[in-house]
């Protein structure tokens, strides 16, 4: 049921060292890829199947057969640890337990792709793993993990592990690219990809954490026995992260394909007493589903059969006691306050969806409101510049969807008929503020 | 009370006071951070980092020696400065206490938390106390959403907080107590914080557990019900016996040292 790969040694006495991820046989995959030729180890990462575990769901090893080889200018790896999406929580705890496995997915994937200099672009607010991935890069750099001629291969790579300010933007790809630039963190037009011309204007392949962290354990045993798990286009395992109302909240790796219904189960179900109300299936900026949605496989087709997208599995779970508009509300804020101000769509729309849904929360709304945020959401998706503008109407149009009639509760209650105690973890503890 | 406190949001900030701190020392930092990268620019976040470390803020001096060392104009470091969170204009206090209000924490009682630090310390959003000991904002998703409702102080987690525990978490620090991390380290001030985020380490990263409760939630079912990855090339995955390394059963103690259990702090 459950597949523990990336976080088979985060039980491990000092995990996040050197000797800890050596004693379970770290960096034998890097010993394997510089034995190989690094067109094999694009290959190898294509026949896996990987996806990209950022949100998108891009075939990993076709986006790094992307780069090309006959261009003179030098190749970068950057690897995006800006992890900020709202309920995404996984490459967080891996970086803080084992950050060594992505060090040696970093030192891989720059081999194939044949990059100089790699960047981990890590969020500026999460310091105890800047820590731990800084001194990892040491500990490999003194291991001659990193550095000139790599265990004798006459490969040649430098490591830089760059903090972040905060600014959810940056997880966007290009704009990650200008905020290490150095400049305001604001996407790109595409094309050119990153690919192409990416950081400094050369070739560039950026890929998510996870994405990198799988590519040892590919090279190590295979990619059949990768492609072994999972579903038949979604392969793998992958970190589904359970938060919320669950009895057991946490990060629980399983094959692509497990139901929430099944992940619920492994985490001891909805709180006591209470009632799945709504979820999302990969962050925020995925739109809602309900407790109809239990037996989905939760892989980029099953997700995307019933109108949502997997995201980045981050399952947030909300039970009854939680109000849908509140909930909405709060994440239409965030888009506004994250919005980067480049188009118009995104920087205005935020802007008047937060509003109107703030009339709504507080009863002071109409029935036309509801249809004023619908065509809001319709003049913002597709037409702003990146995907942050499309993610902030997910959560608008899917609970307007499901939950039409507690918006309108709230006009006719003339406020939230929620009490926002009875949501809290210390309702029951008898705390109150 | 808040509205009309001293550091009030809508009180100017002066531009400079004229004591910036920026010696000889900061200017040679920001060119060894300069020199990490193929293009110099992109040491241009790092190095505000290390200005706030030095200065508690960001200040004019700090965007002109910026400039000075990138060959930039003080208006193109204003323009990067202004553009993300972290980056201060008023003087942050010695800790900086974040209380994530995203929806999830929120629903789960970052709100309440976020209420009721406002009262006991008698401030508002980005705002510091009278003592410049505390510095309270609401924050965005911090990546913790497993251990909700989350605080940060100095962008250290602190996990499954109660207005009990914030408070209590707070008074702490306000009195000089020693403070740690449920994962992390003990907490240092907010601006050596920012010096390991210009990428200066502080020889703090053992300190710790690998993860909390939640981290291993997966972990433990799949050894208790011994679940593992199938097979792999080499005759057995990396979960199977077989593969050297401490296994739990094998390490007595591996429990207290792997993984914080019990959260004193929260108990006081």
């Amino acid at each position: 049921m459950l597949t523990p790969v990336l976080s088979d040694n985060w039980d491990q006495i000092r995990s996040w060292q050197l000797a800890s991820y050596q004693r379970q046989g770290g960096y034998d995959a890097l010993r394997t890829a510089l034995r190989m030729q690094p067109a094999d180890v694009v290959t190898a990462v294509k026949d896996s199947g990987l996806r990209g575990r950022g949100g998108a769901g891009f075939p990993t090893g076709m986006k790094w057969s992307f780069i090309p080889q006959d261009n003179p200018k030098p190749k970068y790896l950057v690897v995006n640890a800006d992890e900020s999406e709202p309920g995404t929580c996984k490459d967080i705890p891996l970086m803080l337990a084992s950050p060594h496995t992505l060090v040696e997915g970093v030192v891989i994937a720059s081999y194939a792709i044949r990059a100089s200099v790699a960047f981990i672009y890590v969020r500026g607010e999460v310091l105890h793993v800047i820590r731990r991935l800084q001194q990892a890069v040491e500990e490999a750099k003194a291991a001659g993990f990193i550095g000139q001629n790599i265990l004798g291969s006459g490969y040649d790579l430098d490591v830089v592990v760059h903090a972040g300010a905060g600014a959810y933007i940056c997880g966007e790809e290009t704009a990650l690219l200008d905020s290490l630039e150095g400049r305001r963190g604001q996407p790109r037009l595409r094309p050119p990809f990153p690919a192409v011309a990416g950081l400094y204007g050369c070739p560039t392949v950026i890929n998510n954490v996870e994405s990198i962290a799988s590519v040892p354990a590919i090279i190590k045993n295979g990619a059949d026995w990768f492609s072994s798990m999972g579903t038949e286009k979604s392969k793998g395992m992958t970190l589904y992260s359970l938060s919320g109302h669950v009895a057991r909240p946490g990060q629980y790796e399983a094959p692509l394909g497990i139901t929430l219904r099944q992940l619920l189960d492994l985490a001891g179900g909805v709180r006591e007493g209470h009632e799945l109300k709504f979820w999302t299936p990969g962050g925020s900026s995925t739109p809602l589903l309900t407790a109809d949605h239990l037996d989905v496989p939760l892989d980029y087709e099953g997700v995307g059969s019933v109108g949502s997208m997997l995201g980045t599995k981050a399952l947030q779970i909300f039970d009854e006691t939680t109000c849908v508009v509140r909930a909405v509300l709060r994440w239409t804020e965030f888009y506004k306050h994250e919005s980067c101000g480049k188009c118009t769509p995104c920087r205005e729309g935020t802007w008047w969806l937060v509003q109107i849904l703030e009339r709504l929360e507080h009863g002071k709304g109409t029935e036309e409101d509801l249809d004023t945020l619908l065509d809001l959401c319709e003049n913002i998706l597709g037409r702003s510049f990146c995907a942050l503008g499309d993610g902030a109407t997910s959560p608008i149009t899917s609970s307007i969807q499901y939950f039409k009639d507690e918006y309108l509760a709230h006009f006719e209650n003339g406020g939230c008929p929620f009490d926002p105690m009875a949501s809290t973890v210390f309702a029951t503890a008898g705390a109150s503020a | 009370m808040a509205e009309n406190h001293a550091t009030a949001t809508d009180v100017p900030v002066p531009y400079s006071t004229g004591d910036s701190k920026i010696t000889d020392t900061t200017i040679a930092e920001m060119r060894e951070i300069a020199a990490r990268y193929p293009v110099a620019r992109s040491a241009l976040l790092p190095m505000l980092h290390l200005v706030q470390s030095v200065e508690g803020r960001v200040t004019p001096e700090g965007i002109e020696a910026c400039a000075d060392v990138l060959g930039l104009t003080g208006a193109e470091v204003s323009a990067v400065a202004t553009f993300y969170t972290m980056y201060k204009r008023r003087p942050v206090g010695a800790y900086h206490v974040g209380v994530c209000t995203n929806t999830l924490c929120a629903v789960m009682g970052g709100d309440l938390i976020f209420e009721r630090l406002k009262d006991h310390l008698d401030v508002g959003n980005d705002e510091t106390t009278e003592d410049g000991k505390i510095t309270l904002e609401h924050i965005e998703c911090n990546a913790a959403c497993d251990y909700a409702p989350v605080m940060m102080v100095n962008w250290e987690f602190f996990d499954d907080m109660t207005p009990e525990s914030a408070t209590q978490l707070v008074d702490d620090l306000r009195e000089g107590t020693e403070v740690k991390s449920p994962r992390g380290a003990t907490i240092c001030t907010w601006k050596e914080a920012e010096r390991v985020l210009a990428g200066f380490p502080d020889g703090r990263a053992d300190e710790g557990p690998t993860g909390g409760k939640a981290t291993l939630a997966g972990l433990r079912l799949a050894r208790e019900r011994n679940w593992t990855a199938p097979a792999g090339r080499q005759g057995s995955a990396p979960a199977l016996d077989g593969v050297p390394g401490p296994r739990p059963e094998d390490q007595p103690g591996r429990e207290s040292q792997a993984v914080h259990t019990d959260d004193t702090r929260k108990e006081d």
